[in-house]
């Protein structure tokens, strides 16, 4: 059985390209703006220049990183059983994360999201089989910003099984996830050892580090809390126009960042993951719905392979601002992409407006672009041997397959079944049920899909630590008392 | 023979053609011609030609930059000659460009940076992650007429308020103009802090900066 593939690179072209990857970390070196690291990279052997920032590392340090680095890790949901493996070509989904807007169901136009909204999409994403994890996805407007990053996941925690990817705006607010995740798992040690949360750390293109995205990549290194690289070269802007151009420097910093967390611990996991895009010579934007954008990430999922890395990737989106045709189009190239690809986690289901905007109703209607693209990639498969000699001798020119015990076996296996989302009905089926475009069959089924979700066995106990851990962080920083959650929760 | 000179300086801005441009306004340098000509009949017609060329879908991003940076390699050898003759390129206003602190992207300000100062704004750009203070005392130091003020992110589009409350209280506001900018921005934020323009894009912040000088 083959499991469909889609590579860019021959072989040369990926060994250049890591070839070059390792010498532009030589030269012209990675600016590091965290003091930290700048000594960790010179204790190790590195040139650096802490006026400057910059450090430059010898082959021969990148090349022993990536000895240590682990070629998989599986994540493990809220009741300790693994559920994500980042492994091989093996694919996993959850939705894009960082948004700031929510499409509102009954306008289908951007408003500002309250806590009740990311309970809702938590609540949503637990219930959507095709969906593998929680993500953060968007910060509540409720609540004020210096804890936009940990609110998310508190309320994730409550309310959610499946592991989550999630990532931290600042260097203390790391510490306070931390503690809820740590406070969840039952210690550092025990989440260490099932992790059930990724931290995204993004480089800045071209070629730097940040004070806080670095900071978080060494944190991670020292907890064991898998880190995934967002390397997000723009191609045209802020790294080279050429597909491949935008691959090597993607390469290079991420390379950096593997260097940097397997010196703070040999053998922490993390993930070759990021988020490039052309940039539109038009507009001056950065579209994730570009073919080309897909296949910057499809070769940078290549590149890590080859280096034995798990991979990651933001796929799946759409530029457009309301859910129509081209964020329909959009996100099933871009998801095919993905998936053909392998990479281990395609972060993006149910964003639109490039990075900036979520909606329940194109969470759902991406959840059968993922159903469909999973059953793609289990491609076809022999159930019987012979394949369909026998039947069909047995069977002869009667044409009643329906009626088979052989049909009733396996058109589970074989069909992805879709939800009333996708419509297949007859023309008069479709009037009947009261011409409802997809999007209005999507509102209809995000209700439908809420009133079925199960709260968590998360206990009372626990309940009120992550909100006293919450708590005490809002009040640092100003805000005396949090939203509070809806009746009866 | 002149005009025909005028016709290569305009193409060279056109092509994005720095070392030509550069050339070209050497030439006129040595040929006797009177150099805020060779500017405003040569060169600036490259300039308005790519601008059009852009709104019409002809030309992008890249073209843009590059005309600019062709405009300003022929001012630059201008300059000099220019100071000579002790005659000054009328700036249409002084323009101080930041992105503001906490912020690093800055492809949209130098875009509108590079458009400004080519149709004849003297700009002032400071970069990226600047404190209002640098800000504020830049604008103090040149006499600026307008500050641009980028950002990306929603989280540091409140420092463009910052700015706009410390021109207050320093009693400057009223002299100087604020143009506010960047992806976050929206017409609904430029009345809340009471900006006096704001652009979708760079050749549109061109038009919106001579609005507010009332060019």
């Amino acid at each position: 059985m083959i499991r469909p593939k889609v590579e860019l690179l021959d072989i040369d072209l990926v060994n250049q390209i890591i070839s070059e990857g390792i010498a532009i970390l030589e030269n012209p070196g990675i600016r590091v703006h965290n003091q930290e690291a700048l000594e960790i990279l010179a204790n190790a052997g590195a040139k650096v220049d802490f006026q400057a920032q910059v450090a430059w590392i010898p082959e021969k340090i990148t090349r022993q990183a990536l000895k240590t680095v682990p070629h998989e890790f599986t994540l493990f949901d809220l009741n300790g059983n693994p559920a994500v493996h980042y492994f091989g070509d093996k694919i996993h989904f959850d939705p894009g994360s960082g948004g700031l807007t929510i499409i509102d169901s009954q306008t289908e136009r951007p408003r500002l999201p309250l806590t009740n909204d990311l309970i809702k999409f938590v609540k949503l994403v637990e219930t959507l089989p095709q969906i593998d994890a929680q993500s953060t996805a968007f910060v509540c407007s409720d609540v004020t910003p210096e804890i936009g990053d940990l609110y998310r996941l508190y309320l994730a925690l409550i309310y959610m099984n499946k592991p989550i990817i999630t990532g931290a705006f600042r260097k203390d607010t790391w510490w306070t996830m931390k503690e809820m995740l740590s406070a969840v798992a039952g210690g550092d040690k025990a989440l260490a050892l099932r992790p059930t949360a990724v931290f995204d750390v993004c480089p800045s293109p071209p070629l730097l580090w940040s004070d806080t995205t670095c900071q978080n990549l060494i944190d991670c290194a020292r907890f064991s809390i898998p880190a995934q690289l967002i390397s997000m070269p723009l191609a045209g802007a802020t790294a080279p126009v050429t597909l491949a151009g935008a691959v090597v420097q993607h390469t290079a910093e991420s390379l950096s960042g593997v260097v940097i967390h397997q010196l703070v611990k040999e053998g922490a996991p993390i993930v070759w993951g990021g988020s490039p895009a052309i940039f539109d010579m038009r507009e001056g934007s950065t579209p994730m719905g570009a073919v080309e954008t897909w296949m910057i990430s499809s070769a940078y999922v290549q590149i890590g392979k080859a280096l034995g890395l798990p991979t990651h990737a933001y796929m799946g989106m759409s530029d457009t601002k309301i859910i129509d045709a081209q964020c329909g189009l959009e996100s099933m190239g871009s998801n095919f992409s993905a998936a053909l690809s392998g990479a281990n986690m395609i972060s993006g289901c149910g964003m639109l407006d490039f990075e900036s905007c979520l909606s329940y109703e194109k969470l759902v209607i991406d959840a059968e672009m993922i159903g469909m693209v999973k059953r793609f990639v289990k491609g076809i498969e022999v159930r019987d041997n012979p394949v369909a000699l026998s039947l069909m001798q047995k069977s002869g020119h009667k044409g009643e397959f329906l009626t088979l015990p052989h049909t009733r076996k396996w058109y589970r296996e074989e069909q992805y079944l879709p939800s009333e989302v996708i419509d297949r009905a007859s023309y008069e089926g479709w009037k009947s049920r009261g011409e409802k475009s997809t999007f209005e069959r999507a509102r209809d089924r995000v209700e439908k899909l809420i009133t079925g979700y199960q709260p968590t066995k998360i206990t009372e106990e626990l309940r009120q630590e992550l909100r006293a851990i919450t708590l005490r962080a809002a009040q640092s920083f100003g805000m005396q008392s949090l939203p509070p959650l809806p009746q009866g929760e | 023979m002149e005009n025909e000179l005028f016709q290569k300086m305009a193409q060279s801005v056109l092509d994005g053609d720095s070392d030509t441009a550069s050339a070209l306004a050497k030439e006129a340098v040595d040929a006797g011609i009177d150099p805020l000509d060779a500017i405003t009949k040569g060169f600036v017609t490259g300039v308005n030609k790519v601008g059009e060329s852009f709104a019409c879908g002809q030309a992008f991003l890249p073209e843009l930059v590059m005309a600019g940076e062709a405009m300003k390699a022929a001012v630059a050898t201008l300059e000099p000659e220019m100071q000579k003759r002790g005659i000054q390129r009328t700036m249409l206003g002084k323009v101080v460009l930041a992105t503001v602190e906490g912020d690093i992207h800055e492809i949209g300000k130098s875009l509108v940076g590079t458009m400004l100062s080519a149709s004849g704004f003297q700009v002032y750009d400071l970069g990226v992650d600047v404190p209002a203070a640098r800000i504020i005392a830049k604008v103090k130091e040149v006499d600026a007429d307008i500050v641009g003020l980028s950002a990306l992110l929603t989280t540091t589009m409140t420092k463009q308020k910052e700015v706009i409350d410390e021109l207050d209280k320093l009693g400057l506001r009223k002299k100087v103009k604020v143009m506010v900018g960047g992806a976050p921005v929206t017409r609904d934020w430029v009345q809340k802090i009471e900006a006096d323009g704001y652009s979708e894009d760079a050749i549109g912040a061109v038009a919106v900066a001579k609005q507010i000088l009332g060019l």
